[in-house]
């Protein structure tokens, strides 16, 4: 495979993977349960959907055919998206968002300082900018599932739940194609089994520290990041999502 | 017309304030990140706080209304992503003014070192984020105020 062409692939997951969980998050806006809770999650929305401009203006840059960040969020259907399932699936309440934020978070907490080393400038600046965001994102969504896991007897029963709906979606994180193994062939971007210990060490502290079983199944759902098999959420997050491209086709402001 | 000097530009630029928080300039934000002639145009990198912040295609027109009230006919705006902005670039007038307007300015400890209204040192965390990506919201339990604190990256 040629490197452009994984470069290309490698941009538009990262981009898409942002864009959707980014969307996702945003809909919480307005309905959170406390006040402070509502603009955090606002907040956290905001900073996954500047990452994807940076990512999916890159990819727009490699495939060379003129397309904005915007032309890729708003003009592609869902067997297009290159997204990890994790991000589409449904907020459910605060609990499963704030484990699938953490599941998120803790991935790119790993992956966003190593791909700062990158030779390639284009992914070390914008990895550079990601990391920090990322940094404080883990922060509080790992405080969160803690205060939550470790809480009542009720919200622990949400948390662990929550674990359970999730985890067989953790392991297509580690997935990986020719494209990644190009990638980490020509050094630019390190092969995602290396950073495996590394994730799992961190999330079992974590999940430890919040009182919940992890699960030892190793069952994952596949088919978001080669776009062969999405979960039936995505279609209605883009129809939400996409609504004025579609119902306006090229509107601008 | 003749041509500004940089520092003559860098002035002007000290002068437009930051949108969100109108006492501290752009220039004491630290995200003018160069100013130079080429040629006949001037170039203005600008470098975002957070990759989402909606203060950045405002802060680049705003920008823009000062240079043309100045007189430059030709002007660029470049995004500058890399180094990735830090709040150690935050000017000394600028921390002073921020402490001054209510908003604890960042400290590397990561929270706040005092109470911007009354002093105080018994201090707690109400939310990591607040009205804009670059604060978070604490409280002071001396004088019972809550404040933004701005954070520290």
């Amino acid at each position: 495979m040629e490197l452009n062409e994984a470069l290309e692939r490698f941009a538009l997951r990262m981009g898409d993977n942002t864009l959707i969980l980014g969307h996702r998050v945003s809909e919480w806006c307005g309905h959170s349960p406390v006040l402070e809770e509502d603009i955090a999650l606002a907040n956290t929305a905001l900073d996954l959907i500047g990452q994807t401009q940076l990512w999916l203006g890159l990819a727009g840059e490699l495939q060379g055919k003129g397309k904005s960040a915007d032309d890729l969020a708003f003009l592609r259907d869902a067997w297009d998206f290159r997204n990890l399932l994790l991000t589409e699936l449904p907020n459910g309440d605060f609990g499963r968002t704030m484990m699938r934020q953490f599941l998120f978070d803790a991935w790119q907490s790993i992956l966003l300082p190593r791909l700062a080393q990158s030779p390639d400038t284009r992914i070390a600046e914008i990895a550079a900018k990601a990391a920090k965001e990322a940094a404080y994102h883990v922060e509080r969504s790992a405080d969160t599932v803690v205060g939550l896991g470790d809480g009542t007897e009720e919200s622990h029963g949400y948390m662990q739940q929550a674990l359970a709906y999730l985890w067989p979606y953790v392991g297509e994180i580690f997935d990986t194609d020719e494209a990644d193994d190009c990638l980490a062939q020509a050094g630019v971007v390190p092969h995602s089994s290396t950073l495996k210990d590394e994730y799992y060490a961190l999330i079992t502290r974590v999940l430890t520290d919040a009182t919940l079983d992890v699960p030892q199944d190793d069952f994952a759902h596949r088919g978001g990041r080669d776009g062969m098999r999405h979960t039936e959420h995505l279609g209605h997050l883009l129809t939400q999502m996409q609504w004025l491209q579609r119902a306006y086709p090229g509107a601008n402001w | 017309m003749t041509r500004p000097s940089t520092e003559q530009v860098w002035e002007w630029l000290d002068q437009v304030p930051d949108p969100e928080i109108p006492v501290i300039s752009l220039v004491d934000l630290g995200i003018i990140r160069d100013v130079a002639w080429k040629g006949d145009t001037l170039e203005i990198s600008v470098t975002p706080t957070y990759s989402g912040c909606p203060a950045t295609s405002f802060i680049n027109m705003e920008i823009e209304t000062a240079m043309r009230g100045h007189g430059i006919q030709r002007l660029a705006l470049k995004r500058q992503l890399a180094p990735a902005w830090t709040t150690d670039w935050l000017s000394e007038k600028g921390i002073a003014k921020l402490e001054e307007y209510g908003i604890a300015p960042p400290q590397p400890a990561g929270g706040p070192a005092r109470c911007p209204h009354c002093g105080g040192t018994h201090l707690e965390r109400i939310s990591q984020f607040g009205s804009t990506p670059c604060k978070a919201q604490w409280r002071c339990t001396d004088c019972l105020e809550p404040f933004d604190y701005f954070k520290c990256i």
